[in-house]
């Protein structure tokens, strides 16, 4: 058996439309990330729908060379849920950032992603307003310094990893703006037959540069990043000095000291179906000693139908139904419909003058 | 004949009056209700603000309105009595549960003494009856609990009243069974307790004056006819529109009184492939509905005013990015939670211009509840016509009023299918029809078609953003054309009643049709020179409308609210007009519409 080759290239999905992020924004490198992706995924332009409310990353839509909708702040998910209750077979990407998705419409978010909408959603989160020039976000950390928190921001950031998995997300990724591994976790967000949410971190070189840069920085993040893989055991840092995870007795992560050494005996195993697992590794950073550290991958997958595959399926079993019921009626293919709604019209009790 | 059922809201007045409803209409009356209930589900028993209310008016002749005032009123308790007595007239005749007037209830609703014991009553007939007694006596075999007992005190009530009115009991009993199909004793009971009711009637010695009335049949146009209220009608309108542009619907909506019952109804059309969405919230709603039509559905989307507050930003979208789109406003008391379970016309300034920007969309306003199935099936076609947000405006009083309705032939209504672009030659977003503006309507998955849409500004020539100033202006000018030339598309401006020139002209929009209609034919009938013109495009208004107005001495715009339709009509007919203002959760009486009329003619003269 060999794999047919993509038929579209990165080229197709590439709008002509001038890019206009500042120089450095780290959303340069998702875009690029996503129209080398979507060729591999035996994408179409055609079938392709990018959905956006208000922010930076939500100009997105305008540079891919499909289907796109840039609608209002907060509420893509809201629009991408209507159009795949009109059309599910198309394929609809949301792009939201943490300001768009948690704060103005964390609503719709939490709804999307419990209802399971076959949609990809991608978060970008910069901890930032960008496009208003620089306020705190929901994901700021405590203290941030910003035109509107001069003193430093009083409120505490929600994870939003923890957020989509206390919605009840059925699949939870993040990658980094530049990270080599985006794609493969586009890839599986996409292979994922509901909400998929992906929070991809991703560098404001204006307003917060470097608000990830000890986790995400080339030359020593690595040692930072811990990579999950279902079945595998939940092992970072360096080379040397390799790090594992396993539970404590109160439930907790501790850090397990490997060095060299490959006794990976007592570590935990990454089960993607685990959501208690997961909700531990959206918080590495709040474990004394890993400040520096977040873990990347699928952290969350359990299969579910989606939202708007049961939604038709209903409708069409009620159409189904009636059209059964009456079967036994003749009617010309052309009066056929009018026939049942002038019935529609009569139902229960009618009269005659 | 005006009747109205009052008691406690759990009394069950709103089903009582129902069932009236439908025994009437099978007799052939014509007919017009109005359910009046409280916000709170069910209010402490006793209350005066726990009173819920139906009226129905029925007769031989065209009956328009409800009714002003009650020729039969029924009070289940003193608080019913006392809310509504003096709307009782002269001489009518009061029909009292003495069952409920115990010491309690009485100082509950506000009398020191008992007014079936001091006078108070002298100038109506009364029947007053242990209604709750002799429902427990008829009931008793059926064995319920004193609480269901008590519960069948409506249909003992409802069997006198069918007596009076010489109605038929079956239609009812029908009802009864398949409603309690799983619990038959209580079926049983209250049937029971329905012919107890009407074999007391037929037998009891009953105070002078009251005998059983009868009202003889109207005469309707021909044709086949059932009852219907405003958000039934508008639910199947919206369903026979979409049949007729070939579209599928997608019905997006968050709960909300008084629309709420539109998104029960066309949830229970899913045979007709109808997809509803009980979204997250109001915004919700009319995002996924825009998200839908961008689809290649017609997204649609229902509330009441708090609600059309809220979707105001995507409105703007759906202006900005011309895609179709009905919202359905079903009009309540406001500002804010205002008044939600009462009418008002309240909505009409923020439909046409509550929005960010130069934001113009089409505006429809049904007068009666059968008219709200027709005007959806116009909102659809226009919607789809011009890529355009509709607003289809109803209210409290069409959307739970019934009224007798003539059952339209859908085969006879012209279908207007909608185009989708498909070719992909000289194709960008804003590629407009000439004739009707419109834009093309490309939809996801169409080869060839990709493009972006959003809320920033496009432009003109290509569909890109552009921030280029004779662009926005070209732009705000398309859209603001593309609405008023619907206007071609729409009936002239015309006379509903009277002449085309005259003393007075009063200008209705929505509900206000029945009772501004009744008036005028009153005040005709003694010789007046009045007209009623009655308004049902808001936005663009009709064609010819300034010079019909010209053409009176007088302008009067009566409205339940503090002056909308006067400021509108000033501003674009520059006709003199004086409005007429009720802000009072409740419809105009024809009585106060005769009497405001007749004191502007006198006035005039002088």
């Amino acid at each position: 058996m060999t794999e047919n080759p993509p038929t579209f290239t990165r080229k197709d999905f590439t709008s002509d439309q001038e890019v206009r992020w500042c120089p450095g924004c780290g959303d340069y490198a998702i875009l690029a990330a996503m129209q080398r992706t979507l060729p591999q995924l035996g994408a179409t332009p055609d079938q392709t729908v990018f959905i956006s409310g208000i922010g930076c990353s939500s100009r997105f839509p305008y540079y891919m060379n499909t289907y796109g909708f840039h609608t209002i702040h907060g509420r893509a998910p809201a629009f991408a849920t209507g159009l795949k209750l009109s059309n599910p077979d198309l394929d609809v990407w949301v792009v939201t950032g943490d300001g768009d998705g948690l704060s103005i419409g964390g609503n719709h978010l939490l709804h999307a992603l419990r209802r399971n909408v076959n949609l990809q959603i991608l978060l970008f989160n910069n901890r930032i307003y960008g496009l208003t020039k620089g306020q705190y976000s929901p994901t700021s950390k405590l203290g941030q310094v910003s035109p509107s928190t001069p003193l430093g921001a009083l409120d505490r950031p929600v994870n939003p990893v923890r957020f989509a998995l206390g919605a009840g997300a059925r699949f939870v990724a993040r990658g980094y703006d530049v990270s080599k591994k985006l794609p493969e976790v586009l890839t599986q967000a996409h292979a994922f037959g509901g909400a998929a949410l992906v929070e991809i971190l991703q560098n404001c070189p204006v307003f917060n540069d470097g608000a990830f840069e000890s986790v995400t920085d080339r030359k020593v993040g690595g040692a930072h990043q811990l990579w999950v893989e279902h079945g595998k055991p939940l092992i970072f840092g360096a080379e040397g000095a390799k790090k594992g995870l396993r539970l404590n007795r109160s439930m907790g992560l501790e850090v397990v000291e490997l060095g060299d050494g490959d006794d990976t005996g007592d570590l935990l195993v990454h089960d993607e179906t685990n959501p208690n697992l997961a909700w531990l590794l959206a918080g590495l950073e709040d474990i004394p000693g890993l400040e520096q550290t977040m873990a990347f991958g699928v952290l969350f997958r359990s299969d579910a139908p989606a939202y708007d595959d049961e939604v038709h399926a209903q409708v069409d079993n009620a159409v189904k139904r009636a059209s059964a019921k009456k079967s036994s009626e003749k009617a010309s293919a052309n009066g056929a419909k009018s026939n049942d709604l002038n019935a529609m019209l009569r139902q229960g009790h009618t009269w005659t003058v | 004949m005006v009747v109205r059922f009052a008691g406690d809201s759990g009394d069950g007045m709103q089903l009582t009056g129902s069932q009236f409803t439908a025994a009437t209409a099978l007799m052939g009356n014509d007919l017009a209700t109005f359910p009046d209930f409280p916000a709170e589900i069910r209010a402490p028993a006793g209350t005066t603000y726990g009173v819920s209310g139906f009226q129905i008016q029925f007769g031989a002749h065209d009956i328009l309105t409800p009714g002003d005032a009650p020729h039969v009123l029924v009070a289940m308790n003193p608080a019913a009595l006392k809310v509504n007595l003096d709307d009782l007239v002269s001489g009518g005749l009061l029909i009292v549960n003495t069952g409920a007037f115990s010491k309690n209830n009485l100082a509950r609703a506000g009398y020191e003494v008992s007014p079936l014991e001091d006078g108070s009553l002298d100038k109506y007939r009364v029947m007053a009856l242990d209604i709750t007694k002799m429902t427990v006596a008829a009931v008793k075999e059926h064995g319920l609990g004193a609480k269901d007992a008590h519960r069948c005190k409506n249909m003992w009530t409802l069997g006198l009243i069918f007596w009076l009115f010489g109605r038929e009991r079956k239609p009812t009993v029908d009802w009864l069974r398949a409603k309690f199909a799983k619990r038959p004793e209580l079926a049983e009971a209250n049937i029971a307790a329905l012919n107890a009711g009407h074999i007391y009637g037929e037998t009891a010695e009953l105070p002078s004056g009251v005998d059983a009335f009868q009202v003889p049949k109207a005469s309707h146009q021909p044709g086949e006819y059932r009852n219907v209220t405003g958000n039934q009608a508008m639910a199947w309108g919206l369903v026979v529109g979409c049949e007729l542009a070939g579209l599928k619907m997608m019905y997006g909506s968050y709960p909300i009184t008084p629309a709420s019952t539109l998104l029960h109804a066309l949830a229970a059309l899913k045979r007709f492939g109808v997809v509803t969405f009980q979204a997250e919230d109001e915004i919700a709603a009319i995002s996924a509905a825009i998200g839908a039509s961008f689809g290649g559905s017609l997204g649609v989307t229902g509330t009441s005013g708090p609600g059309m507050a809220l979707k105001t930003e995507a409105m703007g979208l759906a202006i900005a990015t011309e895609l179709p789109l009905v919202i359905c406003n079903v009009q309540r008391g406001g500002p804010s939670t205002g008044l939600p379970t009462k009418t008002e016309q309240s909505d009409l300034l923020q439909s046409l211009w509550g929005r960010n920007g130069d934001a113009p969309l089409a505006v429809l306003a049904a007068a009666t509840p059968g008219e709200c199935f027709h005007l959806a099936v116009d909102a659809v076609r226009i919607a789809t016509k011009y890529m355009t947000p509709v607003i289809l405006l109803s209210d409290g009083f069409l959307a739970n009023g019934a009224e007798p309705w003539r059952i339209p032939d859908v085969s006879s209504i012209e279908p207007f299918p909608a185009q989708f672009r498909r070719e992909a030659e000289g194709f960008h977003p804003f590629v407009r029809d000439p004739e009707t503006l419109a834009r093309a309507w490309a939809v996801p998955g169409t080869p060839g078609l990709a493009h972006r849409i959003g809320g920033l500004e496009k432009h003109h020539d290509t569909g890109h953003i552009s921030y280029d100033p004779e662009n926005h202006d070209r732009m705000t000018r398309v859209r603001a054309a593309k609405i008023a030339r619907i206007a071609d598309d729409l009936p002239s401006a015309k006379v509903e009643q009277g002449d085309t020139s005259g003393d007075l002209a009063v200008v209705g929009w929505g509900s206000t049709f029945g009772a501004i209609s009744q008036a005028v034919h009153e005040l005709r009938s003694e010789g007046r020179r009045v007209s009623h013109i009655h308004l049902r495009h808001m936005s663009p208004l009709p064609r010819g409308l300034s010079s019909l107005l010209a053409s009176f001495k007088q302008v009067m715009v009566p409205e339940l609210n503090d002056g909308q339709l006067d400021k509108v009509l000033a501003a674009t007919t520059g006709a003199r007009v004086v409005g007429f203002h009720k802000v009072a959760g409740r419809p105009f009486r024809v009585r106060e519409l005769v009497d405001e009329i007749r004191s502007r003619l006198v006035s005039g003269d002088n």
